[in-house]
């Protein structure tokens, strides 16, 4: 699987027999030795502990479907149960509930990551666009999978998103209808739902183990985006990274923990208590959090296919960002100018999130009134135009900025290797 | 350079945290015209909080003498009011189907079943392991009964709530505020300003000395909207104590552990410049 | 606080001395905590609250006739009420103790009314066979008690196994007379 010399040397009878058949201990142990650049810092622990995450969200996930009935009818009961009636269930289903944020929380701090240091250049395409494809899977894991507990919010939040499909010209209608099979949301999408959203997570892990295999492969990229050239640049996964990953694994159960054990309901919806009802819709329907941007560049467009199609495409343009940044330079620690757009797109990124959780019509402020057919009426920005800015903004750096800046900005000048970056003067004495 | 992200990130999260909880507030806040919402302090609030146990305990009298005419505790057992955490657990009896506390409420409730010799539709008491029963025996009729409103269910309405146990405290203590003129109320509906929009078909449910508390508490409308908030908001979130209780334990662990690694981390790291 | 330590020549059994002690106790705690991680997860797959609390089952056993046997579900199980005739009582009886697999008199399986005296007409118990839990047929067999056609055990009118693969007699559910006529199972 790496592309590391293998180490490993079987010393006994049956380890060598087992070797020379299945060399499984020798790939575990090459995983374990893997060299990795020596100056990777706490934004690179994410990945384990996403790893750790998927197989938690997995674990619980099972639990749960031993517990969980998929029907329109005893569906919201069955949750219920498991919270008053199967043993330790009032800790196994917030876990899984909480555990879907935690999951996107460290999403998007490795994407955030992987954009900074420039993760996703030459040759990391492959690497970089299996991970677009394990997001794009998590979120339609995430989405069926709020659809389960039946709630308002979970039925309404579902008729809204197969709506998105109502939208395609011509076959649009059929196509919603086939997805939901039915005229509406009803039993027979709450089934397949629930059937796929059992399917996805493991067709996640598959990915996750291209993922790993293409990291392996090319070699991990690092804070200053400059590919290893000794072995002094590198040190063994174990065990330099595996503590240093399971240290910051056990900082993020922390956060973990305390939602689960004090906050369970914090990042849902109340609305999500109240058992669907087909007859009537909450007031305010909000996807949960990790899909407000996304929803909030949905709404930025009058037009229902544009708005679709611009959401897609903001899913989309993440696959062939590798093409579009221009800049031989990885990491934006020598990109000054780079730097700041991209501390403006996460900027955005976050005012995205905050547009798709308000009214589009309400104001984020009033610069004054004037009159409009004989009334009063608020001027200043209200979060439709705030959220058509900052989607302005998502695209034009991606496909503006980034392509352009590669060209126009000198870069900074860059170590020759990481280990005078890390050592600079001293690379003589201070390594034993 | 790292410390220039790290900042910049805790300012967003900082950011998103903030505006979340403004947007949870102001959704709790509901309320029309000039009733000021009244937050008040819930025993079971707080890292460390529990439920008041006789609160809870008049709540259910509260529940059962007033509210249990027209709405259900669906996913509630009679049991349950004896399991531990539980408004009536009692220590001596682990297992809430032989608590008498529970024992006298299930039989104080009548249970449909079905005759086992002739089949016939049957009223007997209730016992521990029954549900609580429908109040109505289907939505028109509840419709029927109630001028067209259907009155939710309760087992999680304190969870179902933005503003939770406050927002239901209040509703049922605001009907006196006073009805700002814009809002025109049709037979059937009433003034209060908690709820969205102001009109509600619940007629008031509680007034002054409308039940008998057995521990002498004086049955005053806050007392028993707080009593019944209490017991409710158990009934939403009957694990509470136990979460809480675990919860300490796993932050402990986890806090020792952390501290663990970190020295662990010092000791491999301990020769390498990175 | 140790890395001062390590540069000297004589402390550095006592530093290696301690990051073994960090290592191991770092480990242990690691491992403590996955152990009382894992314990919920398994647990989750026992009875839950509702399952435990599922009601007991009351029947009236004066209107089952001679001969008849009512069969009740509890616990997802059925339970056998026979009213025995006098010849089956006799057989059930008579039976030497020498010859059964598993030891029992036909007293031993009955539980005294609210009067204390037991009723050997009526015949209660836990309608599986005790091999692998298929539900034998009445009257039949070489005993003339149940016989499970499964892998043919042969039970006598006392439910207690002669012949064949079950290891045991059929079981006595826990059960009570709550008044002259009406047993409570459970």
């Amino acid at each position: 699987m790496s592309g590391h010399p293998s180490t490993y040397e079987p010393k006994y009878a049956p380890t060598k027999w087992l070797d020379q058949r299945l060399p499984i201990v020798r790939m575990g142990a090459d995983f374990m030795t893997y060299p990795s650049p020596r100056n990777l810092n706490y934004w690179y622990t994410f990945g384990g502990i996403l790893t750790m995450l998927l197989a938690s969200q997995i674990i619980t996930g099972i639990i749960l479907a031993m517990h969980y009935v998929p029907h329109v009818d005893m569906a919201f009961e069955s949750v219920q149960r498991i919270r008053r009636d199967v043993p330790f269930g009032w800790l196994i289903q917030p876990m899984h509930a909480v555990g879907a944020s935690m999951f996107f929380l460290a999403v998007y701090v490795h994407m955030f990551r992987g954009l900074y240091y420039g993760s996703y250049k030459a040759p990391r395409e492959v690497l970089w666009i299996i991970g677009c494809l394990i997001y794009l899977i998590m979120m339609a894991t995430g989405f069926l999978g709020y659809t389960l507990p039946w709630g308002q919010m979970s039925f309404w939040g579902a008729t809204v998103i197969t709506g998105f499909f109502g939208a395609v010209p011509v076959v649009g209608e059929s196509l919603q209808q086939w997805l939901l099979g039915g005229y509406a949301v009803d039993n027979a999408t709450l089934n397949r739902f629930f059937a796929l959203h059992y399917l996805l997570p493991f067709v996640i892990a598959g990915l996750v183990g291209l993922h790993v295999w293409a990291l392996h492969h090319v070699g991990q990229n690092n804070p200053i985006g400059i590919t290893e050239k000794t072995k002094k640049d590198t040190l063994s996964f174990h065990p330099y990274y595996t503590v240093k990953d399971g240290f910051a694994m056990v900082i993020f159960m922390l956060i973990f923990a305390f939602f689960v054990f004090y906050q369970p309901d914090a990042l849902g919806h109340a609305d999500n208590y109240i058992e669907a009802d087909a007859l009537k819709t909450p007031p305010h329907i909000v996807p949960e959090w990790y899909f407000l941007p996304f929803y909030a560049i949905l709404r930025a467009v009058p037009d229902k296919l544009a708005g679709i199609l611009l959401m897609l495409g903001a899913i989309i343009v993440l696959f062939v960002l590798p093409w579009l940044d221009t800049s031989k330079v990885r990491s934006n620690r020598f990109r000054p100018v780079a730097r700041k757009f991209f501390w403006i797109f996460v900027f955005f990124c976050f005012i995205l999130g905050w547009c798709g959780a308000e009214t589009p019509d309400d104001m984020v402020f009033t610069v004054g009134e004037r009159m409009v057919d004989g009334e009063m009426k608020p001027m200043g920005l209200n979060f439709t135009w705030l959220s058509r800015i900052a989607t302005f903004y998502y695209f034009a750096y991606f496909l503006a900025i980034l392509p352009i800046l590669g060209m126009v900005e000198k870069p900074l000048d860059r170590p020759d290797s990481i280990t005078k970056a890390v050592l600079g003067d001293k690379a003589h004495g201070a390594a034993e | 350079m790292t410390l220039n992200m790290k900042t910049a990130l805790i300012a967003g999260s900082v950011v998103l945290v903030a505006a979340a909880s403004t947007l949870a507030y102001a959704a709790g806040g509901g309320g029309t015209g000039d009733y000021k919402m009244e937050h008040k302090h819930w025993h079971f609030k707080g890292a460390f909080g529990t439920y008041d146990t006789a609160a809870a305990q008049r709540g259910y009298q509260v529940y059962r003498e007033v509210c249990a005419s027209c709405h259900q505790l669906k996913h509630l057992s009679f049991r349950h009011l004896g399991d531990k955490g539980a408004p009536f657990y009692d220590k001596n009896y682990p297992n809430p189907n032989d608590n008498p506390y529970v024992k006298n409420f299930a039989a104080d409730w009548s249970i449909e079943d079905i005759d086992g010799e002739t089949g016939d539709i049957l009223e007997r008491p209730g016992v521990p392991a029954d549900k609580f029963p429908a109040i109505y025996p289907n939505e028109a009729a509840a419709r029927a009964g109630n001028g067209g409103g259907l009155p939710p269910d309760l087992s999680v309405i304190v969870a179902a709530r933005n503003g939770g146990a406050d927002y239901i405290y209040n509703l049922l203590v605001a009907y006196n505020a006073k009805k700002p003129a814009d809002i025109e109320l049709t037979p059937g509906l009433y003034y209060n300003p908690v709820m969205d929009g102001g009109k509600i078909s619940m007629a008031p449910p509680l007034s002054d000395e409308l039940v008998e508390y057995a521990d002498g508490t004086p049955a005053t409308v806050e007392q028993m909207a707080a009593d019944v908030t209490e017991f409710l908001a158990w009934s939403s979130d009957p694990k509470l104590e136990q979460r809480k209780a675990t919860g300490l334990m796993a932050m402990l662990y986890l806090s020792i552990l952390a501290i663990l690694l970190w020295f662990s981390y010092k000791r491999v790291w301990k020769d390498v410049e990175h | 606080m140790s890395d001062t330590l390590h540069k000297d020549a004589h402390g550095e059994t006592v530093d290696e001395g301690k990051r073994d002690f960090i290592y191991i106790a770092t480990g242990a705690v690691a491992a403590a905590g996955v152990g009382s991680l894992a314990w919920p997860l398994v647990a989750q797959m026992g009875k839950a609250a509702d399952t435990l609390a599922a009601g007991s089952v009351e029947v009236d056993v004066s209107k089952i006739a001679e001969g008849q046997q009512l069969k009740v579900l509890w616990r997802g199980k059925p339970v056998f009420i026979r009213h025995r005739t006098a010849k089956e009582i006799s057989e059930a009886e008579n039976t030497q103790l020498a010859v059964l697999p598993d030891p029992q008199t036909d007293n031993e399986r009955l539980i005294p009314d609210t009067a204390g005296k037991l009723r050997p007409e009526m015949l209660v118990m836990i309608g599986v066979c005790t091999h692998f839990g298929c539900i034998p047929v009445g009257e039949a067999g070489d005993f003339d008690g149940w016989y499970c056609p499964c892998h043919g055990s042969h039970y006598d009118t006392s439910g207690r196994i002669r012949k064949g693969p079950a290891p045991t007699n059929m079981e006595i559910p826990d059960y009570q007379y709550i008044s002259e006529n009406v047993i409570k199972v459970g």
